[in-house]
Order: C-alpha cells, then structure tokens, then sequence
C-alpha cells in the first residue's frame, strides 16, 4: 500500500511537470512569444561531486531551447513525446524506447529516422522534468544485471500480487535477471559482501564453482557499465542489508572511468537521478595498476584512446579529481603504459582468481581504491 | 639598264659557290633582270586611295560575298541615320534586295565529304549577284555634290569636326559602289530629292579608281516615287550572298533598331519577306553638338598640326581657338607654367610647342563638354536589351563622359541575366558604337579584352581563364564618342586606348555588382521560402501536441499555431538584421 502511493506521487510529479510545460509554452506562444524548454545540460562540465552522499549531483547549467527556425523539428518532437508520456501515465501503460520510436512513425514529416533520435529527446524529457524515464513509462531495453549467490528476493507476482520468493542460490549454473524496475523488491541475506563483475565470463567462472558459497557472499554480474536498474538493485541491496560493495572490473581506463565510476556515483548524462542511481559505498577491488605488477599479470599496450580517456578523467571528472588514490592510480597506468584484463589472471591457472587472487584482496579490502 | 645587266651577269660570279647549290631563286636569278634606284623610281607613282582599298577591300569590310552585302547595307544606313538625324527628321529606311541571279545552292555536308574523298579540288561555287536599294527619307543631297559624295573615297562631311555620327571618314558608301563596280561592272545609282525642289536629282556614276575621281554616266532630273517630302535613293548592284541569321542583314537591322528606337526599319528580303521594324518613339535623341578638341591627350604631332593651321594671332589666342575649355585664364596658367612667351604664330617653334604641349597635363583643365555626345541612357540599354533576351534580370549603366587623345566618349554597359539564357555558353556581347551595331571581329576588340580581363567569378559567374565568362549573361557595350577608334575602316572593332578600356571596365563591373547585389537577394529569398515552408511543415505538430495534453480545442490549436507561425517568421526577419 504504501508502495502504491510512492508509485502515484512519482506519476503525479511526472505528469504535473509535463503539463505545466505545455502550459508554459501554450501562454507563451499565444502572447507572440517564443516558447522555451529548459531543461539542465546533460553532460560531465555539468555536475559536481558531493562529497557526503558521494555521487554526481547536478550543477545549474540549463540549456534552454527555445522555438526558433533551427529547432521547430525537435521542438514538436519533444512536445509530441510529453505527450505521449502523459497518455502512457493516464492509462497506467508503459512503452519501451523502441515502441516510442515506433510510436513518432504516426507523427508525418516528424517522425525520428533512427531510435537515437527519439532516445536523446527522452532523455531530455527525464532531465526537464528531473524524473526517471521509468516514471515517464518508457521502458529501456537494456537488460538488467544477473545475480548468484547468498540473497533471497521477495518480488510480487504479477496476476496475484503476492509475494513471490527467489533465491538466488538457486539457479544452477544459471542467474537471476534483475528486473528494469527494482523499487518494490525486498531483500534477505547473511552475505558478508556484493561483488560486482565487469564480464560475464569472470561471473560465469565464479558461479561454475560456487565461489559464493566459499566467500559468503552476492555475486552480480554488470555486463559492462551497470544498467540503472543494476545500480538501484545493488544501491537497495547494500543500503537495506548494509553490506559493503566491492567492484571487479578489468584494469584499463573503461574500467575505472566508465564502468566503476558509473556504479559508485552515477553518469553525467542521468546526473538528475544519480542521487538514487550510484552505489556511493562501492570500493575498487581490481585490476589495479598496482596488481598488473604484484600479480605479473599479461597486459596490452594503452591505445591512443585509453590514453585520452584517462587523462580526462584525472582533468575533468569531479570524482576522480576528488580523489588523490585515484589520480595516482591512473597516473600510473598512464606512466606503465598498458592495461590488464581480470581474466589475464588465467595466466596462472584456470582458477588462481578464485584460489589466491579474490581472497587475498578481500583480506585487505580496507585498502581498496575508493 | 645597262648597269641592271652587268649586275646581273657579275652575280653568279660573286657568288660561285651559291650557284652551284640547286637553288631554285638563285637559279632564275640568271634570268632576272636587277633593278636599281633609278629602275625602280621609275616605277614609283602615286596610288590613290581608291585603288589602294579597291586592292584592300577586307579593309573596309568586304572581305567575303556574305559581307560585302551586310556592309553595303550597313553603310547605306548609317549614311541616312545620320543625316536624319542632322536634319531633324525621323528616320524612315527602307532596305530592299533584290536577287539577279539564280541562287547557289550550298553544297551539302554529304557532297562536301564526297568531294574531299574524290580529291578534286572543289568547284569555285559562283556569287550570286544581287541589286540593293536602300530609300530614306532624309533632307536630301544638292544635286552637284552627290558625284563627289557616292564617287570619290575620303569626301564627306564628317572627316574634319570632332562630332558624335556614325560616318566618319567619308569612304563607306563609295566604297560599296566601287565594290559593285568592281564585281559587277555596273554602276551606282543616287536619286535625291531636296524638300523644296518639285522633282528629284538622278545619278548613275562610276569611280575611275586610278584618280579617285567619279565618271558621271547619266545625270537627270526626275520624278520623285516615294511619299515623303525629301529623301535619297541609293542603288547598288554588287556580288554577294544573302544568309539570315548570325552576322545578317536581318540581324543588323533589328539590333539597330535596337539602338535607334526613333527609326522605322523595313527590310524586304530577296524572297519577297518583309521585315518591319516600326519606331518606338517619336522622339528624336538630342543632337550632339560638335566639339573642338580637349587639350588632355592632344598628341605632340596633332598639336603641331593645329598650331601650324591656327586662326589665332597669339599662342594663348590659339589654345583658347583651337581647343575647348581653355578660357583666357587656363591659357595664360598653361604659358606661364610653361615658361614660355605669349608669341606670335609666325614665332611658334617646335621647342615653344613642345614646351606647352608638356605642360598641359599639369594644368587643372575642365572635362570637355558632355553634350557632344548623346547618351543611348540607361532605360534603353535596359529595354534594348529586354527585347533581345528572355532574361529575368536587366541593369544599365551610362558612366560619365571621359577623354581619350582630347576626344570625349562616354561608354555604357547592359547586363541581362537568367531566364531563357543559356547557362552552359559563354555570355552574348552585343556591341554598338556611335549607336551602330558592331558585328563582327568580337575578339579583336576594347570591349571583348576588357570582358576577358575581368574576374567574373567574383561574382557568381563561371569563367575559363583568359576567356568570356560562361553563364546566363548578355552583355551590352556601347561606346559613343566624337570620334570612334576602330581598329580598321571597316569599323568593326574599337580600338585599345587604355581610357577608353577602363571606362568599359568599370560600367561592366558597376552592371556586374547590382547582378552580384540581385543573385545574392534572390538566393536570400529562396532561402527564406525554404525556412518558412520547414517551419511550416513542423508546427502543426507543436499545436497538435498541445492540443493533447492540454485538450485544447481545434479552434485554440489553430490559433497557437498561426500564432507561433507569424512569430517564427519574424523572428527569422530579426535574426538576420
């Protein structure tokens, strides 16, 4: 019940900015005016670190797009999409990003071309009204994350609305999907840690040998960089078991400024959600720069664009920056050269990382970058 | 002759080793009679100018059949424009050709290629021989002077003032004459009539080419066959071959029409058609005053010239006489700056004349006087150029009257652009001087290396290098001054004088500019329907959305976006200022 009434405020809050807009731009256009859309600049020059929660807040840049020659096409467009949205909250429906672009094939001569465009222009709506796309009734497609290990979730069934139990140690050699919305899931477990893994292939290797049962612990694998819906599923699973989060990713610059820096506190191009979306109590497990040399590990040259993105990251990202650890870290990969990926450590037999890697971390996880 | 003889038997002598070379000059040279000094001024006479052009007819635009006949005709008018004109008559000429032989058939290209395979020479295809009649209604010619005037080159009116005319030199319509005298032996026939006179003066003349002198065949009076009140009849049987199109008589009559908007053409053409081209206007062009030379540009030898055959008693007195706008202060400015005494003609010595002659550039001197030349203006070069041209866009510009060797001239340029012309072929140039079409010889003249000069892609055009530009363009030259320069007695072409060529220039680059000012206008209005009709495409759109999430009405959606549509097209006017 009370989970009701949190789901209605958020529709009221979407639905209450998206009619206020219309209204603004209808009265503005009626006077001779040019009507506007504000909505807060998407992007890293934007955002600011809070150092007490610990994640990426928004600044107060606004880009303001006012209906001129230039933008009458994407000004119908986003128009035409807070319409939708209204229809989709007022009929309790939701649409996935594709069917929206689907959807903008009825609007003529204004219709998206490609689902980047209608992607972009959703965005901007979430931004504008400071929701979740979720709460706008746009579904991604993007596939949450998987889990296995020492957790028990309590979801609804669809039809009944009774409670449904999952646990997660029962998959096999098989994982539990996380579902695009997470908000009413409810959690149980003695584990004594999340670890969150870049690749598939590290997860699978753990799951085929339980290393979950050995370690007491929740394995989540992220594919890359975390999905919302990962971020909040691990963000309510630490905060509501009070676990510690431990990322797992591959030593190269992706892995740090995109994949471990998104987990931890959010993205530049979702800033007005990071708040809710980051898991701010995630530590770095590995592959540091540091371990590429204790563990001798097999690594590649740095390319051209790893380079780039790492010297962005000390230059610009507020996280990094705020981070003495993580300047010197990147600094000295930059200065060795290469990166290494987790499964280099297959180098050293098949399981080493099970064996003698993870365990010899976790013993000194106080001393993980933060 | 004896002397010759020697020379000639002592030259192989000297020259041993050259006769043995096979040669063949230094062979007949054995036959060859030597001439000397003496030989040869025996032989040295006088050539009048009649036999020097009846041997040089290309000179004066004779050069093929197909021409001959257009510049007999050309002549003829211009004669009768000018006098006209003179005499404040609006013109009414009428050209008539009538064919006396059969006509020759043109060889086809298939014949053509068959005789090039056969490698015989190719037959001479024989002239078609044609009788001219060209009828004015002009003031007329004293029955005494019109021998001297149709049978002797180089007599005329026109030759000695400095007067804006179509004739200069006085060698056109006699030298048509000759030339049908020449191609066929029969002669010139003149009728004119005097307004006053009942009946009309009848002349049929030749020119004795040897002294330049006209032999009167028959001289009569008789009775006068047109309607109007004076006029003259030439009439010319000559050699020639009659084409339409390009470079035809046709064509010279319509672009004259064209500059001379106050004539009445009609050409009747040999097969009976009739080409009626009736005045635009009723009003006569004022008539350009005569001028005395300017002193800016007076070469050193011209100067000479006129001072030895002034009427004034002093040399202030002949500068002031023989020049125009030199008053008595401007004389003595120009003596005293020169150093020189205000001496007597008897006293005029080469380094006096020298002297002055150096120092007239240095004095401030006003233009010449502007009304000795007559203007075609603006509004007709435009018009001009209208009925020539299915074009979209028509500029004129007559620039101010300027000096070349003391002579004023005032040049002026039309440009029309797009519509029906070809975008893919260089520009048409129509050239005019003195109001007469110039047909031929386009590269060799002012206009045509002035045109090629200019960078035309500066604005908008495509332009080879060195070459015309290529484009939807026409271009109009008219060149109108007291005295043309031709590059040759045909008139074909005006001459290179560096003043007259920045003149052209700089009326081509002024018509070139409003061009550049209208493409650049254009194309903004384009882009402006283009941008009104994009915003017209998506606001619907805004007011549809709206209109759904805010239930509006159809009537308040309309509204919203007729609202929003005026707003956003001003606001593009906004943007751009």
């Amino acid at each position: 019940m009370a989970k009701n009434k949190k789901l209605d405020k958020a529709d009221n809050k979407a639905l209450q900015g998206i009619l206020k807009n219309a209204q603004e731009v209808y009265d503005k256009s009626l006077k001779g005016h040019k009507p506007q859309l504000k909505m807060p600049v998407r992007s890293l020059s934007n955002v600011r670190y809070e150092k007490k929660e610990g994640f990426l807040a928004l600044k107060n840049q606004l880009k303001i797009r006012t209906l001129t020659y230039n933008t009458v096409k994407s000004f119908a467009q986003t128009l035409k999409m807070m319409s939708i949205s209204k229809e989709l909250i007022e009929t309790n429906d939701h649409a996935s990003k594709r069917e929206t672009y689907y959807i903008s094939k009825n609007w003529g001569p204004a219709r998206f071309d490609e689902q980047p465009e209608s992607d972009t222009v959703m965005d901007d709506i979430e931004a504008m009204m400071c929701v979740n796309r979720e709460q706008l009734r746009f579904l991604p497609e993007e596939k949450g994350g998987e889990v296995a290990g020492q957790l028990i979730v309590y979801d609804r069934d669809r039809d009944t609305g009774k409670p449904l139990k999952i646990d997660c140690t029962g998959f096999g050699s098989g994982a539990y999907s996380i579902p695009i919305s997470v908000e009413h899931l409810e959690f149980q477990t003695k584990a004594k840690f999340i670890l969150c893994i870049e690749t598939a292939g590290m997860f699978q290797r753990l799951v085929a040998h339980n290393y979950w049962r050995k370690a007491n612990c929740i394995l989540i694998s992220m594919g890359g960089v975390p999905t919302r819906a990962t971020r909040r599923f691990v963000r309510r699973l630490a905060d509501n078991m009070r676990i510690p989060v431990y990322a797992f990713v591959d030593g190269d610059p992706y892995g740090f400024a995109n994949i471990y820096r998104t987990l931890k506190v959010g993205s530049g191009n979702a800033a007005h959600i990071n708040e809710f979306f980051c898991v701010p109590s995630a530590t770095f497990l590995g592959v540091t720069p540091q371990d590429i040399i204790d563990y001798k590990l097999p690594t590649h040259p740095l390319k051209d664009v790893d380079i780039k993105r790492a010297r962005d990251a000390i230059k610009n990202d507020p996280f990094f920056r705020f981070h003495k650890e993580w300047v010197n870290a990147i600094e000295q990969m930059v200065k060795m050269g290469v990166r290494a990926e987790q499964q280099a450590l297959a180098k050293h037999g098949l399981n080493y990382v099970i064996e003698e890697y993870l365990p010899q971390k976790i013993k000194k996880a106080n001393k993980f970058l933060p | 002759m004896a002397k010759a003889k020697t020379m000639a038997k002592q030259s192989p002598q000297r020259n041993p080793k050259k006769a043995n070379i096979p040669h063949e000059k230094t062979k007949t040279a054995k036959n060859v009679v030597r001439e000397d000094a003496e030989s040869m001024a025996k032989r040295q006479r006088e050539i009048s100018v009649s036999e020097f052009f009846a041997k040089n007819r290309h000179l004066l635009g004779f050069d093929n059949p197909k021409k001959a006949l257009l510049t007999a005709v050309k002549e003829a008018v211009d004669n009768s424009l000018d006098a006209c004109e003179e005499a404040g008559i609006l013109p009414t000429i009428t050209v008539k050709l009538d064919r006396l032989s059969a006509p020759v058939k043109e060889p086809t290209p298939e014949e053509i290629a068959q005789e090039g395979k056969s490698k015989k020479g190719r037959a001479v295809v024989p002239n078609e021989r044609f009788h001219l009649t060209i009828i004015d209604n002009g003031p007329g010619i004293v029955a005494n002077q019109l021998p001297k005037i149709f049978g002797k080159l180089l007599y005329g009116s026109k030759f000695h003032r400095l007067k804006m005319s179509r004739g200069q030199q006085g060698i056109g319509i006699s030298a048509a004459g000759m030339y049908g005298q020449m191609t066929t032996g029969k002669p010139m026939k003149i009728t004119s009539k005097l307004p006053k006179k009942d009946k009309a003066a009848f002349v049929e003349l030749t020119i004795d080419t040897k002294t330049n002198k006209p032999e009167v065949l028959q001289e009569k009076e008789i009775v006068w066959s047109q309607p109007s009140e004076s006029g003259t009849i030439v009439e010319i049987t000559l050699e020639g071959r009659y084409q339409r199109g390009k470079q035809s008589i046709d064509e010279f009559v319509t672009l004259n029409t064209l500059s001379n908007p106050h004539a009445d053409f009609t050409f009747i053409a040999p097969d009976g058609e009739k080409l009626h081209l009736p005045r635009r206007t009723e009003e006569l062009p004022p008539v350009p005053s005569e001028i005395k030379p300017h002193p800016y540009g007076v070469e050193l030898g011209r100067f000479h010239q006129l001072a030895a055959e002034t009427g004034g008693r002093s040399l202030a007195g002949f500068l002031q006489r023989d020049f125009c706008r030199v008053s008595e202060k401007v004389a003595d400015e120009i003596l005293k700056a020169a150093g020189v005494k205000d001496v007597a003609p008897s006293k005029f010595t080469p380094e006096i004349l020298n002297k002055v002659h150096e120092t007239i550039p240095k004095i401030a001197i006003m233009s010449p006087p502007t009304d000795c030349i007559v203007p075609i203006g603006e509004e007709l070069l435009q018009e001009t150029l209208r009925s020539q041209t299915q074009a979209e866009f028509f500029t004129a510009t007559t620039r101010s009257p300027s000096v070349y060797r003391g002579n004023p001239f005032i040049v002026e340029c039309a440009l029309a652009f797009g519509g029906e012309l070809p975008a893919d072929e260089p520009v048409q140039v129509f050239r005019f001087a003195n109001r007469v079409p110039l047909q031929f010889q386009p590269s060799a003249c002012a206009s045509h290396r002035v045109i090629t000069k200019i960078d035309w892609k500066s604005y908008g055009l495509q332009q080879p290098r060195n070459a015309v530009p290529v484009g939807p363009v026409a271009i109009l030259v008219h060149v109108a001054s007291v005295w043309v320069p031709f590059t040759s007695e045909s008139k074909e072409a005006i001459a290179d004088y560096p003043e007259i060529k920045n003149e052209i220039r700089l009326g081509l680059q002024e018509c070139a500019r409003k061009l550049s000012i209208h493409l650049s206008r254009a194309r903004r209005a384009a882009e402006e329907d283009r941008k009104a009709s994009y915003i017209d495409t998506y606001i619907p759109y805004v007011g549809e959305a709206l209109q759904e999430m805010l239930k509006l009405s159809d009537n308040q959606r309309d509204k919203v976006i007729q609202t929003l549509r005026t707003t956003l097209e001003k606001g593009k006017v906004d943007g751009e200022e």
